[in-house]
């Protein structure tokens, strides 16, 4: 019989930063990741998810709370002492090293003397066993990226984390080490925490994600239930597009509860529903605009029963070459976004045209209607 | 026509060629007229060659001991103004402390001031404070004012250089000793080396502060200062031109090393 391994396991238990300044970046933070898996902290710019991962590196200490990794408390050890290493967000190369000693310097530092092989093997692994003799700045964006992947995975640390180490990638060659971070993490099987503020990367590289705002964790799950079943309105917002659409609460019925919203009736699972539901009470509903069908109002009556209705008018419509998305005017929301698959496209479905919107209530989500509808959304962002 | 062309073609060379011999003009003539044997006691005039002055550098009485006497005050100089100018230079990039802006300014202020005034005034310090005048005080006074320029040297190194690279460091287990001399000592060392070139040369050529503040003692300055005054022996252009010829060496040792350096990596 052996025991689990949870060495690997990151435990933050009541952990929150306040600056000398008095800002606080992170609120006290419970946070487990279980050994082996790839986490990623996702969240806007200066929402505290750097400076959580500042906190378990040990470049940062906490204001109050502790870290564990494994059984063993690291809260106040320096970060050399820790069985922990990161990789930059700017890489942070040594520039005076060529990529060997970058590589070596982990090693070196904990008097190992033969470094030899084991650094020709992970430069091997990350493709650039040619470069070795050569200067960082004599390498590319992509290629430095690997070194300092190479330069920490070398100490085969108990985690490892990233600080958002493709940002300064382009796109192509982001997705590119997207699959090379998730290929190497499957291989090696070491923990990962990833920080990220592109809620695509997180959710194509990790097992679960934790979405961050102002210094919190708004909700914590698996790439899909973050998406399909989002919490919070800055989750819905953040992760993806959201259609929020304030109603009233009619009637609760078995399983689901009966909303009106513009004189219409709109069914929503108990289940998917996050907020108190009491009758009169206002809920947002959600639905992602991939799961609504538009259908032109002519043939309203083929819809099948069942199925959550509003209408509208078309007021744009723009052809993606995958999709066409449709903005839509509705009596209960003005901006009602529509993404449409374009395998049999309807011509009457243009601008001006009356359409009903429906889709199914299984696919309807619930929040509490006190939030603010925009957190969370580009507008808000930019504002 | 074709000579105008010509000349607009090359104007660049011509022009840097002309200031290139403004700048070295000087030092051909110090390193020719250390090969004449002048008629009387002034090196002023070319009389014939001889290497006699070569043979015999320190054929002059005092000036190879004073030469020694500059040597040693511009070694010891350069090694306290780099030690504590770095170390003023990284306080003054990484740290936040009261007064940080005020020192920040006034540690230009020997840059600045005119050296005469500077060295009075160190003159009326050092009486008031019955210190003996001689080889320490000319010491403290060359490390003060070679301070300034290895802050400015040092600071500008520090200041462009990234602070992730101590913690990526720390991070690979290097302790704070190790951080700072692995990473942080070298690449600031190009900075720091500066500082102390710039400080070796402004020492060992100093005379201003250096006569106010000297006592009995003298250096090469004062020496060739002093002797010009009665005469010039010709050992002043070996010991110049050596110098000189030294500098050139150590330039052209740095410049064949980075060259090496860049096609090894490429």
């Amino acid at each position: 019989m052996t025991t689990p391994d949870n060495s690997g396991d990151v435990r933050l238990s009541g952990i929150s930063k306040t600056y000398d300044n008095g800002f606080t970046a992170v609120h006290p933070l419970d946070l487990t990741v279980p050994q082996g898996s790839f986490f990623a902290l996702l969240g806007a710019s200066g929402c505290g998810k750097t400076t959580t991962l500042r906190m378990i590196a040990g470049l940062e200490e906490p204001t109050t709370g502790a870290v564990h990794l494994g059984d063993q408390e690291v809260t106040h050890l320096p970060p050399y002492k820790r069985p922990v290493n990161t990789v930059f967000q700017s890489y942070a190369l040594f520039p005076h090293l060529d990529i060997f000693e970058n590589v070596a310097f982990g090693l070196r530092r904990r008097g190992i003397k033969s470094v030899k092989k084991q650094v020709e093997d992970m430069l091997d692994l990350v493709q650039l066993g040619e470069q070795a003799r050569k200067k960082p700045h004599q390498l590319s964006g992509g290629q430095q990226q690997r070194v300092a992947v190479a330069r920490a995975l070398i100490n085969h640390p108990k985690v490892l984390l990233l600080d958002e180490p493709l940002g300064a990638l382009d796109l192509k060659l982001r997705r590119q080490m997207q699959l090379e971070l998730k290929r190497i993490q499957t291989e090696v099987g070491i923990t990962f925490v990833h920080v990220t503020h592109d809620q695509e990367e997180a959710m194509t590289m990790a097992d679960t994600v934790a979405v961050m705002n102002a210094g919190r964790v708004e909700q914590l799950g698996s790439p899909t239930d973050l998406y399909e079943n989002p919490n919070t309105t800055f989750v819905a917002n953040f992760l993806g597009t959201s259609n929020l659409i304030e109603a009233e609460v009619d009637t609760t019925n078995g399983d689901d509860i009966v909303l009106e919203a513009g004189g219409g009736k709109l069914v929503l699972p108990k289940a998917r529903c996050s907020a108190p539901t009491k009758a009169g009470g206002k809920v947002l509903v959600g639905i992602r605009p991939e799961k609504i069908s538009l259908t032109h109002a002519d043939d309203a009556d083929r819809i099948p029963e069942g199925r959550n209705r509003l209408t509208g008018r078309i007021a744009d419509a723009s052809f993606i070459g995958v999709s066409t998305q449709y903005v839509i005017d509705s009596p209960v929301c003005d901006e009602l976004a529509v993404y449409v698959q374009n395998v049999e496209r309807d011509g009457r479905l243009v601008p001006g045209a009356d359409v009903v919107l429906h889709w199914s209530p299984a696919h309807t989500f619930g929040l509490d209607a006190d939030q603010d509808i925009d957190a969370g959304t580009e507008e808000e962002a930019a504002a | 026509m074709p000579l105008v062309n010509w000349l607009k073609r090359r104007l660049v060379v011509i022009a840097g060629l002309l200031t290139l011999a403004y700048l070295l003009l000087p030092n051909v003539v110090v390193t020719v007229f250390s090969f004449n044997k002048p008629k009387g006691r002034f090196n002023y005039a070319w009389q014939q060659f001889s290497l006699d002055a070569w043979k015999q550098p320190c054929g002059v009485a005092d000036m190879c001991g004073s030469l020694s006497i500059s040597l040693q005050i511009a070694v010891w100089a350069t090694i306290g103004a780099t030690v504590l100018g770095t170390m003023i230079a990284f306080a003054l990039v990484r740290y936040r402390f009261r007064a940080r802006g005020a020192v920040n300014s006034l540690i230009f202020l020997p840059m600045a001031m005119p050296e005469v005034v500077m060295a009075a005034s160190l003159l009326t310090l050092f009486l008031n404070m019955g210190a003996q005048l001689g080889f320490y005080t000319i010491l403290i006074a060359h490390i003060m004012f070679c301070l300034s320029f290895v802050v400015t040297a040092v600071k500008a190194r520090v200041m462009s250089m990234d602070p992730r690279l101590e913690e990526a460091a720390r991070d690979l287990y290097a302790g704070p000793l190790q951080t700072f001399l692995r990473v942080t000592l070298p690449i600031a060392a190009p900075g720091i080396a500066a500082g102390a070139l710039l400080s070796f040369a402004l020492s060992f050529d100093d005379f201003i502060i250096t006569n106010f503040n000297a006592g009995s003692t003298v250096t090469f300055p004062m020496f060739v200062w002093g002797s010009a005054q009665r005469g010039t022996p010709v050992q002043i252009n070996v010991i110049g031109t050596a110098m000189f010829l030294v500098a050139v060496l150590i330039t052209l040792f740095s410049m064949v090393v980075t060259n090496r350096r860049t096609k090894h990596n490429a």
